[in-house]
């Protein structure tokens, strides 16, 4: 008896629970969503309908005005051709020399294995600086070239740790050994048994280090000066800045410089959404994989 | 060497080891020595801190100054400020982005429909994919006058507010729009650590007549505490340590006083004012603190939950 009057009491409070956590996630859900399909609106609304407030979370007056300007402006298609190269180029370098270094540091019986790891993990926990690093790519000679955007971001210490992980835990030592047996040097191993088996680190690996390479900013603030070499990401801001700096000194108005003002912002609109392009294409097809990357960083090597 | 091969018949000696696996060391030596030259090559020239940096005699060859650009800074009118900005931000956010992720896990968990819990996991991913440089775009778009928020604001009180030319308004800018984009990012590693909680504890559970709300905090919260705390106690560690990027794009002249932040003066003060020493200084003092602390943070996670980062 006691117990029946408990579970009723139960299914009560869970059903609460389950429409309290129901409203809660639909709530995560719009406060994300809302700012997204605001922007992605507006880029697509009319400059009028825009400059009067109208937009919330669908187009008014749809319009593609604002993309015609954009895609016609040489400038951003430098900058997406610019952040393409240094994309492809540098994951391409990243994901080999991730591989390079994981592969000997999961290997148990690789004398030296814990001093090259305390080498690079030190690196994570203490670094000379902004300024020496600097000098470093200036004495190289490499400040304003395409090899500035590659180089310095060349390897990453925890993505290592990361395939040094999922080698650990996924190829067993025994496969190594036979392959051993059958006379197999390490370099035909890493390319006849590791990398066929490692689809999905390399996955992860990409996914990190390409998003890494379209998303930056800093290394082209620091290292470029010249605006062919200029990314994406650059374009993107020094157009956001330099819209704001005519609009606060024009003063007085009149009614074309209103209009032109209206379809440059919508145009600001219509370029951040351009510059997201690539990332949202991707992004359902890596989420997986990158939940994944997730997971094995998690999990102690 | 020679105490390895000591060591007796049944331990291959170092050499044999070496010898067997040659191979991977020509591997290895291709990213060890980009580690030694970009990362540890940097340390030594962070020795221009204690010189007087000249272009002509270079790193090696300028003259020592000993510890004047570090005494300088400290007693210079900006080290309370950027302290202040950089302590002040940082904790700010660790606090404010502390329960949210673990809201959103538990909440995940327990939400039956497939269809729906996919659905919001994806899309509060999504924000942690867009560039600094979008995000801040996207802010300045809705926090401007005409923006989204402000017809909200002008709504309520009649009027818009400069979100991004008020100092006071900067902080809490930073932090939540940070908390907007990784919040969805962070839930993952505790719907992990929720994943690995024994399903026998729920079932007892049940069995028990416990509600849900019992079972999260009976069962869930103490599975994902030891998780919450390192996270916790690692983000102390990097109290002094603010993404530069985004400090700096949305900074402006009128907000610098609560934005200035140890990252950016460094920056504008090294690399535009071109200050080298001075700067590299003020840039060695933050990591010398982050690496004094996350040794000492390390030291209590391991005896506080016996888990460390080494």
């Amino acid at each position: 008896m006691k117990n029946s009057g408990k579970s009723i009491h139960n299914s009560i409070s869970d059903s609460v629970f389950k429409i309290i956590n129901y409203t809660f996630l639909f709530i995560c859900f719009m406060i994300v969503i809302f700012p997204l399909m605001n922007v992605v609106s507006t880029s697509l609304s009319s400059p009028k309908a825009v400059a009067a407030g109208k937009v919330w979370i669908w187009p008014v007056e749809p319009s593609l005005v604002a993309y015609e300007k954009i895609l016609g402006n040489k400038q951003i298609w430098t900058g997406f051709y610019n952040s393409f190269f240094y994309t492809f180029f540098g994951t391409l370098i990243n994901v080999i020399l991730t591989i390079m270094a994981a592969y000997p540091l999961s290997r148990k019986d690789f004398f030296g294995r814990q001093a090259i790891i305390s080498i690079f993990v030190f690196t994570m926990m203490f670094s000379g600086g902004m300024i020496p690093t600097y000098l470093l790519i200036k004495d190289l000679g490499l400040i304003n070239t395409r090899w500035a955007m590659i180089i310095p971001n060349a390897l990453t210490v925890w993505n290592v740790m990361l395939a040094r992980t999922f080698f650990q835990n996924t190829i067993p030592v025994e496969l190594y050994e036979a392959s051993e047996l059958d006379g197999a040097s390490d370099t035909v191993i890493i390319t006849k048994v590791v990398i066929p088996l490692s689809a999905p680190i390399l996955a992860v690996l990409t996914l990190f280090y390409a998003v890494g390479h379209w998303n930056s900013y800093f290394n082209a603030l620091l290292y470029l000066k010249s605006q062919e070499l200029m990314p994406l990401q650059v374009v993107l801001r020094n157009f956001m800045s330099s819209v704001n700096l005519i609009q606060n000194m024009l003063g007085p108005i009149t009614k074309e410089q209103a209009e032109l003002i209206s379809l440059v912002d919508v145009m600001k609109y219509a370029i951040i959404v351009f510059a997201s392009i690539p990332v949202i294409i991707l992004y359902p097809f890596v989420q997986k994989h990158f939940v994944k990357g997730v997971m094995i960083g998690s999990i102690k090597g | 060497m020679n105490n390895n091969m000591a060591k007796g018949v049944n331990r291959k000696s170092a050499w044999v080891k070496i010898k067997k696996h040659w191979q991977l060391y020509f591997v290895i030596l291709i990213p060890l020595s980009y580690i030694i030259i970009f990362k540890y090559i940097p340390m030594l020239g962070a020795q221009i801190a204690f010189k007087n940096y000249n272009i002509g005699k270079g790193i090696w060859g300028s003259p020592w100054v000993g510890f004047k650009h570090f005494i300088d800074f400290f007693r210079s009118y900006e080290f309370k400020r950027l302290i202040i900005n950089t302590a002040g931000l940082s904790v700010y956010q660790t606090l404010a982005g502390f329960v949210p992720p673990i809201i959103l896990a538990v909440s995940l968990n327990y939400a039956e429909n497939r269809v729906i819990r996919k659905t919001v996991q994806m899309v509060t991913y999504m924000p942690y994919f867009i560039s600094t440089v979008i995000l801040v775009s996207i802010m300045f778009q809705l926090l401007s006058i005409n923006g989204m928020v402000n017809q909200v604001v002008k709504a309520i009180i009649g009027e818009p507010i400069q979100f991004l030319g008020e100092p006071k308004w900067f902080k809490t800018i930073y932090v939540w729009s940070g908390i907007w984009q990784t919040t969805g990012y962070n839930a993952i590693i505790y719907l992990a650590a929720l994943a690995g909680i024994d399903q026998t504890l729920y079932e007892a559970a049940i069995v028990d007549g416990a509600s849900i709300w019992k079972r999260i905090w009976y069962i869930d919260i103490p599975g994902i505490l030891p998780t919450a705390i390192i996270l916790l106690i690692m983000s102390t560690a990097r109290i002094l340590e603010v993404g530069f990027e985004k400090v700096y794009l949305l900074q402006n002249n009128m907000n610098i006083q609560s934005s200035d932040v140890i990252s950016t003066y460094v920056y504008r003060v090294g690399l535009v004012s071109m200050q080298y020493s001075y700067s590299s200084a003020i840039g060695l003092f933050q990591s010398v603190i982050s690496l004094i602390m996350l040794t000492l943070v390390n030291a209590v996670a391991r005896k506080v939950s016996e888990t460390s980062l080494w």
